[in-house]
């Protein structure tokens, strides 16, 4: 049968009611949460260190002492982090990458990494290899896989000392078994290469899916390291519970399987604190902005999952088409400048980091969102009396700016004009009291400051499907019901209890142009993760 | 040959810099429909870093005796999204024409302006070191093959030929271009989906006639006034400021601004057929309804209509003015719809005949927007 994105079996020691600890891992903070069910424990904030493994140590010894909870109580570990992200965007530890194109005579006008920005692909290298191969949307064949072009292939960048290979066929979310079996020949010449198949991480369209494989390939020396410091962070604290790694999409993976798909952890972070928004308030539906010291993060939640990104997403200058949230950044946060002459204007420019050195509130003479917030009562931060002499007009307009920011970011975020909930979290959600337009209510849920955290801690297993069936063949009841059951099992194989299993996102496109009624179902489902 | 006027129109000079804005104003051309001009995009820039940046030229520069061929892409945008062109096939495809008719290409035409059919006669140009002509059949974009203005004035769209990836080759001759398109169509999807193109072989004189002039260089400018306008901040203002400086487009508004609140689709007879509901931000019950076939062809108000083809109808994003496609319709979009002129050539009686509202089964005869509208 043809394969899904995400396979892998997951047996997990963990319950609902059970301890885990969620950690978010960022470029700054290192967050950690304990729970017990849906209570919040202990939650603490560490500064991430350059060995990664130090601060989660830190974190999550923390919580555990908060808690008065000991190692071996711990049920789970589920992990967030922006690390390979920001090693992708920032051009760091990545390998060089061997590709293989299974396509010819198809695709030649469009070589791999032809929209790479060049110091990327410099890095990455030029080991490209189009041999036959690949389907057409129908399932059949464009040419019989050239095992022996594989094969050379492969000893070639053998001789070049390739370690990470990307294998990406035409239309291989349709059936991958031809990148299937090109990885097995590969394996044969490089028994000790790693090797990503395109069809393991993305959908259809094939630069945008062979991008997401290479990036995948460069990253997994890094991702080696990083997930053995994940492991030795917890055996460090004498954790022996298994510990799962959140993707994008806010569903888990297992760490060996995170170790082998680094990529799908890009964008997790904006994922994570909107899911954490809705375990922390409880709704399912509802707009969700992430205050931080800069920008604010505003996205929405859809059945208890961010609204995705219709549009495709550049990382790092490359495109890709990975399941991302949704997410409208504005220039709104905590560190924002207020511009104390007419007219008064909040942000975008802020002070960042710097906040707590240079803010009137904690001593310096900056005049910021937060000092605004302060003098007008709302928030006890800092020293109050250091803003008393503002005058009152500007506190009022300056206040009354910053909300109609907000205001202004969910209005464009949202989809009817009905009013829906709006759900605060992050360390600037003290910016705001007032009534937002376009919301029936603001939440400002307690431990709003680490949602990331919580957001991995809650983290779903999901599976999804797409692929393109005839309807003129099969018909469309039955190809819909096929695409719902394979997604059901890619999520039950992926580690849900099945009866949990939920379809959370059902999209049907018809191809243009093709008589035969061809269409485009992707199906994605999410369960509870099962209980052994 | 190409005869070179002393005092020739203004010479529209590409750089590969100029092919991303190129893209974006035939994207705004195509009223949704002819793929992703990403593709298109990135096939025309690898060509022209190979074979370097083919000459484009007016039409009037041709010889009226000059054999001008035209080069299409023919398939389903998604089948492209994955396989997009292997480029023997589209050499291959100028020159099987060329065998047929026993002459062969002095240039290359676009059949149409919207999306990667935009972009493919750029590649074809470069890899064969042809000249490009300014010009297209269309000044848009549409389902069809026979749907050009080539057409309209008896230009026989066949000798045609399809070539697939394989380099596998198919010649048709018939008399009647919708029996071109019945046999191509049904031949692409046998040949995999995402096929090669030429036909309508014609003079230079029948361009420098027929064709629907200088849509390259305006395909550019609205490109560029996209792009520069995103830049200032005002990029609705400044693609609206542009489309009414030209001949063809200057017809030009905001038909409705709001939220797609339905997106159907359903597939009849090969073509996505479907419906886009869009909503006022305020008043929910103030709706346009979009009806498209691939491209976009009728806007309603509350029943009221505000655009109909041939005049273009183009939904764009409200706040970036990038034109969306209709495979990338989504609940949800903030987007504005500009409903535009298209060009004189398209909307006379025996145009209307090829590709007026009839040839869609819309029961509604043709109205130019500036007589449906006040304030145009």
């Amino acid at each position: 049968m043809p394969d899904i994105a995400a396979v892998e079996l997951i047996i997990l020691v963990g319950a609902k009611s059970a301890l885990r600890i969620g950690v978010d891992v960022g470029g700054t903070n290192t967050d950690a949460v304990l729970m017990d069910g849906r209570v919040v424990k202990a939650s603490y904030k560490a500064p991430t260190s350059t060995n990664i493994s130090d601060g989660i140590v830190s974190a999550i010894s923390h919580v555990m002492e908060g808690a008065g909870v000991l190692a071996g109580e711990i049920d789970s570990v589920m992990i967030g982090t922006t690390q390979f992200t920001n090693a992708f965007v920032e051009r760091r530890s990545l390998l060089p990458v061997g590709v293989i194109r299974l396509a010819l005579p198809a695709t030649r006008g469009l070589p791999p990494m032809v929209d790479w920005p060049v110091d990327l692909a410099d890095t990455i290298g030029n080991h490209v290899h189009l041999v036959k191969g690949g389907y057409e949307f129908d399932g059949r064949a464009i040419s019989p896989l050239d095992e022996q072009a594989v094969a050379r292939a492969a000893r070639e960048l053998k001789r070049q000392g390739i370690r990470s290979v990307a294998i990406c066929g035409v239309f291989s979310p349709v059936n991958a078994d031809m990148e299937e079996r090109a990885a097995e020949i590969v394996r044969e010449e490089i028994p000790e290469v790693s090797i990503t198949l395109s069809s393991r991480i993305g959908r259809i369209s094939l630069l945008e899916r062979e991008n997401a494989a290479i990036m995948n390939a460069s990253l997994t020396d890094l991702s080696t390291k990083i997930i053995s410091s994940f492991g030795k962070a917890l055996a460090d604290l004498q954790i022996q519970a298994s510990f799962y790694i959140s993707q994008n999409d806010g569903t888990l993976m297992s760490a060996g399987f995170a170790e082998k798909y680094p990529v799908l952890t890009f964008a997790s972070g904006p994922t994570n604190s909107l899911r954490g928004a809705a375990y922390l308030s409880g709704m399912k539906h509802a707009l969700v902005a992430d205050i931080g010291g800069t920008t604010t993060d505003i996205g929405m939640l859809v059945n208890g999952f961010p609204r995705e990104s219709s549009v495709t997403v550049d990382i790092g200058g490359v495109r890709t088409n990975f399941r991302m949230p949704d997410i409208l950044a504005i220039g709104l946060g905590g560190g924002s400048l207020v511009t104390g002459v007419e007219p008064v204007g909040v942000g975008p420019r802020s002070v960042g980091y710097r906040l707590t050195e240079v803010a009137r509130v904690f001593g310096g003479n900056t005049l910021t969102a937060t000092d605004i917030a302060v003098a007008a009562g709302y928030a006890d931060i800092g020293r109050r009396d250091y803003v008393n002499n503002l005058p009152e007009a500007l506190i009022d307009t300056a206040a009354t700016r910053t909300h109609s920011i907000l205001e202004d970011g969910v209005d464009r975020i949202k989809t009817s004009a009905k009013p829906i909930p709006l759900i605060l979290v992050g360390g600037g959600a003290i910016l705001i009291n007032r009534d937002i337009a376009g919301t029936s209510e603001v939440i400002i849920p307690e431990h709003a400051g680490v949602a990331n955290a919580i957001g991995a801690s809650i983290a779903q297993v999901g599976g999804e499907v797409d692929k393109v069936y005839s309807y003129e063949k099969v018909g469309r009841d039955a190809a819909i019901v096929d695409a719902k059951q394979q997604a059901v099992m890619a999520a039950v194989e992926a580690g849900a209890l099945e009866a949990s299993v939920e379809m959370i996102d059902f999209e049907e496109v018809p191809l243009s142009y093709i008589p035969g009624n061809a269409v485009r179902l992707r199906v994605k489902t999410a369960g509870e993760l099962h209980v052994c | 040959m190409l005869n070179v006027q002393a005092e020739a129109p203004e010479q529209l000079s590409l750089r590969v810099e100029d092919i991303k804005d190129l893209a974006q104003g035939a994207a705004f051309l195509g009223t949704g429909g002819g793929g992703d001009p990403y593709i298109g995009r990135l096939m025309a820039e690898h060509a022209i870093r190979e074979f370097g940046m083919p000459e484009v030229i007016d039409a009037d520069e041709l010889d009226d005796d000059a054999a001008v061929f035209t080069a299409a892409m023919v398939g389903a945008p998604t089948v492209m999204l994955e396989k997009g062109t292997a480029g023997e096939d589209i050499d291959l495809s100028i020159k099987r024409l060329a065998d047929v008719i026993g002459r062969q290409a002095d240039a290359i035409t676009p059949i149409e302006i919207g999306g990667i059919n935009s972009m493919l006669p750029i590649v074809a140009a470069a890899r064969l070191g042809l000249p490009l002509v300014d010009c297209d059949g269309m000044g848009r974009a549409f389902p069809e093959i026979q749907m050009v203005t080539f057409n309209v004035h008896g230009v026989s769209a066949t000798p045609a030929v399809i070539v697939n990836e394989h380099l596998e080759t198919v010649v048709v001759e018939t008399s009647d271009p919708k029996r071109a398109e019945d046999i191509i169509r049904v031949a692409a999807i046998q040949m995999g989906l995402s096929v090669l193109f030429s036909g309508y072989p014609m003079t230079g004189k029948q361009v420098k006639a027929y064709s629907v002039r200088g849509t390259l260089s305006l395909a550019l400018s609205i490109g560029r006034a996209i792009c520069s306008g995103q830049d200032r901040g005002n990029p609705i203002e400044s693609l609206l400021a542009c489309l009414r400086s030209t001949d063809y487009y200057k017809y030009s508004k905001v038909l409705f601004d709001g939220k797609i609140t339905d997106v159907r689709r359903e597939t009849t007879k090969g073509f996505a057929m479907g419906h886009c509901e869009i909503s006022d931000m305020d008043d929910a019950d103030d709706r346009l309804h979009i009806q498209f076939q691939n491209e976009n062809l009728l806007a309603k108000r509350n029943g009221q209509t505000l655009a109909i083809v041939p005049d273009l109808i183009s939904i764009v994003d409200r706040e970036t003015a990038q034109p969306i496609t209709v495979e990338a319709l989504k609940f949800g979009q903030r987007v504005k719809v500009i409903g535009t002129s298209a060009a004189p050539i398209m909307r006379s009686q025996k145009a209307l005949d090829v590709f007026g509202p009839e040839c869609f089964g819309i029961e509604e005869p043709f109205r130019r927007i500036e007589h449906i509208h006040d304030d145009m």
